[in-house]
């Protein structure tokens, strides 16, 4: 029974969640089922990604094959040739499961209380867990054809849930921009993936690669497929959506939204190394390039302009757009390197592990400061800084929480930022020194932004108009404490977390053969 | 092939270029909602028509096994099945914009572009 | 795993709980130093007061809002500003635009390498 379940383990993590979302209009009418269906489902989703990525972390990739009678044979029998969907989950792919879990698992519980005053919210949780699927799905799928899928999903769910809160027609507004661009991005992404199959006619990730001759029309699949998934996370000059989206949906949501970009962003990683990562056969520098003047436009544009924000929630979103530029800024000089064997193992492999493990940070850190905004909105019933004050003699814990957020994300020691952060600036220093003091500015840019954030919420006297706040109710506070205690443990051990989860996953997307291998076969 | 078969070869892909190009050029110049809705779903059907003919072989048939004729050459469908998911993911995400086009005009009282802009800066 | 390692970075290394006890043994040496300090805080004086440049405090608005800060950093920098913000139209077909103008810039990069 439990060997059963653990072969399972890959259907049952989009499984699990797909019968919650579908079966959620249906027993999600008495609140209190709903409330209980939520969580149940939800933390049997999160135990799954959990189970299976430690299962990976432990024994090595797995592949799923739908529908063959045998899950682990990836070749069709009698044709050598992966022919149905299937999931490769290898060490990169754990690693993106473990954050969605987490983040799913204490998003939830805080939605529980923070989403409880609307109408409608069978169709919200429903769409939640669409949302929770299609980035699992995103993550995991070792199928081209299958990665769209999962991302028009993702893309889908998550415009409407922004548009949740129609909030005078701004939320719809914000909703209509993600789906307009993420739609136009997803058709780009399907046109390379027509490219793709017309000229090697398969769609699996592995077989691609095994097959790929880098001709002209695969750079053009390159550059449709690469341009929108950067879009997808936010990176400058294609980050406005991300603002409006960001600001305009529900906390819980927004932490979503950020999980969601960041699969994405690992799938921009994935196509990168895996498909098209072979220095042998194309200046991969040129790639790698683009990739780090993504990020540092990213950087720098997304905390400049977060400076003079008045909204929280836009100006933490131009914040996440910022704290991107660093993920792709340390990949990105992983993959500039990535024919340079004596520079990959010089720098190239610390700055690819300070950008997975800030991947990770992120996740929790800007999902905590989310929160925390989504806090004071349910008790202040604002956005606006210029309305805010004095809110740290009513709400502690929530200050509290927001305080380690805000110094993991401006990179303060001891919390977790710190660790990812100082593993980009000395590998992109030994890259470029200029690009590395670029870095640091930012950070210091980031702290003084918070510190307006912080001094304009929480100091000061109590204002009048919130004399009566009191602090956010419990299963709030124990999402966002858990978020906090997960971000001080991450900074207080770091070494532990880079070599059992981070470390592997760079080596694993670096190792283009031993991906193909795993579907294929072979050496 | 000669002059004439290639033209009509690639003349598929000649209408996914003139539909494209069309969806395109309303999506740029056009600022009605509506109209900006429309583009996309010609995009949508350009490229859906682009997948559909990269799945053409020449002499093949419908891998319908029933009532097959000896010794046929069959079309792996992949490319039917992607059009088709895709063709569903298109009507739904038509329909959702539609819906939020429909909300923006209840609260906005307009469809043009340059005035739904609650959020900028 | 041992957690006390620390994190090597190829260039230095960082060890977090080091750290920790560099930051408690400066926090007893700042307390110390306080310690011999006089106390003469007295509840409900002059001292409890904000002090605004010698100026009467206004009684009830005294937090300072989001607003007011930066002011300096935003005004040296404006021309900066002035270029930047005005691109974030709030039009979404001009994020669109954006979007296919990068896909552009890389097809001519991806193209000529």
């Amino acid at each position: 029974m439990m060997s059963t379940l653990q072969q399972h383990a890959p259907a049952l993590l989009i499984a699990i969640p797909l019968f919650a979302a579908f079966s959620m209009p249906l027993v999600g009418k008495n609140p209190g089922f709903r409330k209980m269906w939520t969580i149940v489902l939800m933390t049997l989703t999160s135990l799954t990604g959990l189970m299976l990525a430690c299962s990976v972390f432990r024994d090595g990739s797995i592949v799923y094959v739908f529908g063959a009678a045998d899950a682990s044979q990836a070749l069709a029998e009698g044709s050598g040739f992966p022919i149905r969907i299937m999931f490769t989950i290898d060490a990169m792919s754990a690693l993106m499961t473990i954050i969605i879990a987490i983040l799913a698992f204490a998003v939830t519980l805080y939605s529980l209380a923070a989403d409880g005053g609307h109408s409608g919210l069978e169709g919200f949780y429903s769409l939640l867990f669409l949302m929770v699927a299609g980035a699992l799905g995103m993550v995991n799928t070792g199928d081209l054809f299958n990665f769209f899928v999962f991302l028009e999903v993702a893309s889908l769910s998550g415009a409407a849930l922004a548009a949740f809160r129609i909030d005078k027609g701004v939320a719809v507004e914000a909703g209509l921009k993600y789906a307009l661009i993420s739609g136009l991005g997803g058709l780009s992404v399907l046109v390379a993936i027509g490219l793709l199959y017309s000229q090697y006619n398969a769609l699996n990730i592995a077989e691609l690669a095994a097959r790929i001759q880098f001709t002209r029309l695969d750079m053009i699949a390159f550059v449709l497929l690469a341009v929108p998934l950067a879009m997808k996370c936010g990176a400058v000059p294609m980050h406005f959506w991300t603002p409006d989206t960001y600001a305009a949906a529900p906390s819980s949501v927004t932490a979503f939204l950020v999980v969601t970009s960041q699969a994405s962003l690992y799938a921009l990683f994935r196509i990168c190394f895996t498909l098209f990562g072979d220095p042998a056969a194309i200046n991969i520098a040129v790639f790698g390039w683009f990739i780090v003047a993504l990020g540092v436009l990213s950087m720098f544009v997304g905390v400049t302009m977060a400076i003079p924000q008045k909204d929280v929630k836009r100006l933490m979103a131009y914040h996440a757009i910022s704290q991107t530029g660093y993920m792709l800024l340390g990949v990105g000089v992983g993959l500039a390197v990535l024919g340079n064997a004596k520079a990959l193992g010089d720098y190239g492999m610390t700055s690819m592990s300070g950008g997975l493990f800030h991947i990770i940070n992120h996740a929790i850190y800007k999902g905590l400061l989310f929160l925390t905004a989504g806090a004071v909105f349910y008790r202040i019933g604002t956005r606006n800084l210029n309305r805010m004050g004095g809110l740290g003699h009513t709400m502690p814990v929530t200050m509290i929480c927001f305080i380690a957020g805000a110094l993991a994300i401006a990179g303060i020691p001891p919390f977790n930022g710190f660790a990812s952060k100082l593993l980009i600036y000395e590998s992109v220093f030994a890259f470029n020194p200029f690009i590395a003091i670029v870095a640091m500015l930012v950070s210091i840019l980031t702290l003084a932004s918070f510190v307006k954030v912080f001094h304009s919420m929480f100091m000061g006297p109590r204002q009048p108009d919130h004399g009566e706040v009191r602090e956010a109710p419990r299963p709030m506070v124990i999402g966002m404490a858990l978020l906090a205690v997960l971000v001080i443990l991450f900074g207080l051990i770091p070494t532990a977390v880079v070599e059992s989860i981070i470390r592997p996953a760079a080596e694993a997307l670096l190792d283009r053969a031993g991906y193909i291998a795993t579907v294929l076969g072979g050496p | 092939m000669n002059g004439g078969s290639v033209i009509i070869a690639h003349a598929p892909l000649f209408a996914v270029a003139v539909i494209f190009l069309l969806g395109l050029s309303i999506l740029f110049f056009k600022r009605n909602l509506i109209k900006i809705l429309m583009g996309i779903t010609l995009i949508e059907a350009a490229i859906n028509l682009f997948l559909v003919s990269t799945g053409y072989r020449m002499d093949a048939i419908a891998p319908i096994f029933t009532n097959a004729p000896e010794g046929a050459v069959m079309a792996l469908p992949t490319v039917q099945a992607l059009t088709l998911t895709s063709i569903v993911i298109g009507v739904a995400s038509s329909a959702m914009m539609l819906s939020f086009v429909m909300l923006i005009y209840r609260h906005y009282k307009t469809t043009n572009v340059n005035r739904i802009r609650g959020m900028k800066g | 795993m041992d957690v006390t390692t620390t994190l090597e970075t190829g260039y230095g290394a960082w060890s977090p709980l080091v750290w920790l006890a560099a930051f408690a043994v400066t926090m007893v040496i700042a307390l110390l130093i306080r310690s011999t300090g006089e106390s003469r805080y007295k509840k409900d004086s002059n001292q409890t007061k904000p002090f605004i440049s010698g100026n009467e405090a206004p009684q009830d608005a005294y937090h300072i809002r989001a607003g007011n800060l930066y002011w300096g950093y935003l005004e040296a920098l404006k021309g900066y500003y002035q270029k930047l913000v005005p691109l974030h139209t709030g039009i979404m077909t001009d994020y669109v635009l954006w979007m296919f103008g990068v896909v552009a810039i890389m097809l001519l990069i991806g193209l000529s390498i």
